[in-house]
């Protein structure tokens, strides 16, 4: 009966694809980007699920150390909303618990099994379903945290009503995975899942796709959704950007958003009935010897696919993309929401009177190196900080690159002071760390953008809750 | 470069915590980062980060002065051989003016250096680059003849008051290098002001070292009837302090700082269009001789131009939005011109001007703010 409800409700929506134009941002042409082909690797035994990848979840442990379980089974839910539970990736054993201080959990460190065995979650996977029912099988299968929400950039709330869903179908920042080639030949099982994502709200379902380029079809030609054009430097890909120029987010208002692959794995639920994370990630940047992409599943070590495919030296692993991801170490694992791998080098070394050399080999957004002469030259740059964080000086470098009717570093500013009302006012719920990435990179201070964005967020979001 | 590393590598044990300098780190920080851009990397978030730092921006800011010094160096020679009626050369004027300007700038390094180590080692941070700029742009709005104690006196003032009070670099209300101007001009106005100071040599034979505006502002001649014309005031061949004659100097830093990105296109632009308008208008009344003197001539005179591109375009003591921008460069040329033309005894507005909309810039910023938080708002309604 629902689900008529909500057809009626739609079909008086206007289709409206939007058209845009991004004029602010910035392109890092860096080298190492990811060759369209596929290699394979040896798979990997252990998989670690981390209660840290969802911002703000207090986790509730339901496995022990040596439990058997399946792909799908629950291994912890949150304890503030018991229905969110999060699943193993794999079939296997739980062979650690990992905490840090205070008892938190860590990891989830699971041993797997040489064939993976897969909970079943659907019985008749013909019959159109309710939207109740829909997000009951995704609650109980584990792929419901794969629905995230604007403000705040968490799992989404169940019980929640969103004005909106938006799936970002392309990424802009340097060397992250091409969602046209990872999705090729997915036509049919991206339209399932969008087919079941489109009823988890009363508003529209957003498909932003590239306007730089031409999208694949598997995005183009999908059904049920409004598409639009988004065209630009990054962070034109950043779904917090679309969703600020498609339809904003008011104080009290909740988006829900999410990857084209979390797609992939909503459809695979609600076909196949089980719970099935497999992925594919790019495996990019300049210590990488050969940077393709691979297939593998969330949650999987990455030594396997770095194995004898990475330059000598000190290295920086990252799950996730260079502007956002997650430091991880050789024995690190892929995040749940990620689907890049980059390498780069640490650059833990003193340069000599650096700040005074013409600079033709140095990336920077403002005309101040030499390198201003070649702007379509390929950088390889380090995980150095080029300089001490200072006192903030210059301004406009923010505005520049955040392209959101939004002052960001007066918000910055009041995010660093904890002026709620005032950070509500500048416009925090739109914003999330990874769309003041670019302000981060840019900064002459050096000042830590995301991370005063991130605790903002949670300030905020504790006083609201 | 080896030497330097192994220099400071052999003195660190005495600065680290638990040796016997350790309160004094930050001078030695200062030091090894001012050689060595140092080794932090990135913790998490963006794991690369742009070249620029801090540094590297002020650098830019003293390289955009370098014609500013160059040719006010070259002038101070000229103007001091033309009072004494000497022949002389290019050589010889640059040589004569690099004696007079090296002891000014060695002064408001040294004594504004001092106050800045000091001030960051008593509160065990590492000592800010504004200085670097600070330091330069000093001697550069000051009269040739300002006695050097007066000067550093000035730059104590305009490091502590102006700066260090309110918690040191990027968190003052006012431009320190026009604090301390202002601290010289009004504590001792006879060393700031009339005909005797912007002249080496000047009242010797009775020759005059009046500035254009001390010229105009006296009411006894117009512009048409000074002994300049438009391309001495182009080019600079005028007496001022030592930065700010020449105008094509200016410009050319203008060039350097807004292709760079280091200073606001909007703030200089602006304020050369305010000021420019005002001008116009005081033009159509034109009671006193300021008031007639040509609207572009305002802009070549005086200490307008460089104040327009080294002063109004501090970051931290302007308007920091785009919008903001220009109302505080337009705002700024208006109130130095006003000021220019209706107080004979200081038409130096523009130092005035700047120190006031300095005042005011976060005002500017609030409504700027505020019109963005009401779009907001409204959207919900």
């Amino acid at each position: 009966m629902q689900i008529y409800t909500f057809a009626a409700e739609k079909s008086n929506l206007k289709s409206m694809s939007k058209e845009i134009r991004l004029k602010k941002g910035l392109n890092i042409n860096l080298l190492g980007e990811a060759d369209k082909v596929y290699a394979s690797v040896k798979p990997t035994e252990r998989y670690v699920v981390k209660p840290t990848d969802f911002h703000g979840l207090t986790p509730k442990l339901v496995v022990k150390v040596g439990d058997k379980v399946k792909a799908g089974t629950t291994l912890f839910f949150d304890k503030y909303n018991d229905k969110v539970n999060f699943s193993a990736p794999v079939s296997g054993e739980v062979i650690d618990i990992v905490r840090g201080a205070k008892r938190k959990i860590l990891e989830v460190v699971l041993k797997a099994d040489a064939v993976i065995e897969y909970e079943h979650f659907i019985s008749d996977t013909a019959k159109s379903i309710s939207r109740e029912q829909i997000i009951e099988t995704m609650l109980k299968s584990g792929v419901w945290p794969f629905v995230r929400q604007k403000p705040y950039d968490i799992v989404a709330n169940p019980t929640d009503m969103p004005k909106a869903i938006f799936i970002s179908a392309f990424n802009s920042a340097p060397l992250t995975i091409d969602n046209d080639f990872a999705l090729y030949g997915m036509d049919e099982l991206f339209q399932k899942g969008l087919d079941y994502i489109v009823q988890l709200t009363i508003g529209k379902t957003h498909l932003n796709i590239d306007g730089n380029t031409n999208p694949s079809k598997v995005f183009t030609g999908a059904k049920g959704v409004e598409i639009n054009k988004i065209s630009g430097a990054h962070p034109a890909g950043n779904v917090g950007i679309q969703v600020h120029h498609i339809d904003p987010i008011n104080k009290g208002e909740v988006v829900w958003y999410l990857q084209p692959q979390d797609v992939i794995a909503i459809a695979r639920l609600f076909t196949e009935g089980k719970y099935d994370v497999s992925r594919i990630v790019a495996l990019a940047g300049s210590q990488v010897k050969k940077p393709k992409y691979y297939r593998t599943i969330a949650g999987a070590t990455v030594a396997n696919l770095l194995f004898d495919n990475i330059n000598e030296g000190d290295n920086r692993i990252i799950s996730g993309d260079i502007l956002t991801g997650q430091h991880i170490d050789i024995n690190g694992t892929l995040g749940f929401y990620d689907t890049t791998i980059t390498v780069i080098e640490e650059g833990k070394e003193q340069e000599f009177l650096g700040w005074i050399l013409p600079g033709l080999h140095k990336f920077s957004a403002s005309k101040t190196f030499l390198s201003w002469l070649t702007p379509s030259k390929k950088y390889t740059l380090n995980a150095n900080m080029h300089g001490e964080e200072r006192a903030y000086v210059m301004t406009g470098e923010y505005e520049k690159v955040l392209p959101m009717d939004i002052f960001p570093a007066h918000l910055i500013k009041a995010c660093m002071i904890e002026d709620i009302e005032l950070m509500e006012n500048l416009g925090i719920y739109e914003v999330s760390p990874e769309d003041f990435a670019l302000c981060e990179f840019v900064c002459t201070s050096k000042i830590e953008v995301q991370t005063i964005i991130r605790n903002a967020l949670e300030l905020v979001r504790k006083e609201n809750s | 470069m080896k030497l330097f590393k192994n220099i400071l590598e052999s003195v660190k044990p005495l600065f680290v915590k638990g040796g016997k300098l350790e309160k004094m780190y930050p001078a030695y920080d200062a030091f090894e980062t001012f050689l060595f851009v140092p080794d932090h990397t990135t913790k998490s978030g963006s794991h690369i980060r742009d070249a620029v730092d801090l540094k590297r921006t002020m650098a830019f800011v003293v390289l955009s002065l370098i014609p500013c010094i160059i040719f006010g160096m070259w002038n101070i020679g000229d103007q001091y051989f033309n009072a004494i009626s000497v022949e002389t050369n290019f050589l010889n004027n640059l040589i004569f003016g690099f004696w007079k300007f090296l002891p000014l700038l060695a002064v408001s390094y040294a004594v504004g250096l001092s106050v800045e180590f000091a001030f960051a080692i008593s509160r065990g941070h590492s000592v800010n680059e504004g200085y670097l700029v600070t330091g330069m742009l000093i001697p550069l709005i000051m009269p040739v003849d300002v006695p050097l104690w007066m000067l550093a006196v000035s730059v104590v003032f305009a490091v502590v008051i102006g700066k260090e009070v309110f918690g040191g670099t990027g968190m003052n209300i006012l431009n320190p290098a026009l604090t301390a101007r202002a601290f010289l001009f009004f504590a001792y106005p006879s060393y700031m002001s009339g005909d005797k100071v912007w002249v080496h040599g000047a009242g010797v034979d009775g020759y005059s070292g009046e500035t254009i505006l001390g010229a105009l502002a006296s009411n006894t001649s117009s512009w048409d009837n000074l002994k300049w014309n438009f391309n001495d005031a182009l080019i600079g061949y005028i007496p001022g302090s030592v930065g700010e004659t020449s105008f094509i100097a200016i410009i050319i830093g203008a060039l350097i700082l807004i292709f760079s990105g280091v200073g606001s296109w909007r703030i200089i632009l602006s304020t050369f269009l305010g000021g420019y308008l005002t001008a116009l208008l005081f033009n159509l009344w034109g009671v006193n001789f300021l008031m007639s003197t040509p609207a572009h001539i305002h802009l070549l005179i005086g200490g307008f131009a460089f104040g327009a591109v080294f002063m109004s375009t501090d970051p931290v003591s302007g308007s920091q939005t785009n919008k903001g921008k220009i109302i505080y460069g337009l705002l700024i040329g208006f109130f130095a011109i006003v000021i220019r033309v209706f107080n004979p005894a200081y038409p130096e507005g523009m130092m005035l001007a700047i120190l006031f909309m300095n005042v005011f810039a976060p005002l500017v910023d609030h409504y700027v703010v505020g019109a963005n938080i009401k779009r907001r708002l409204k959207r919900v309604s």
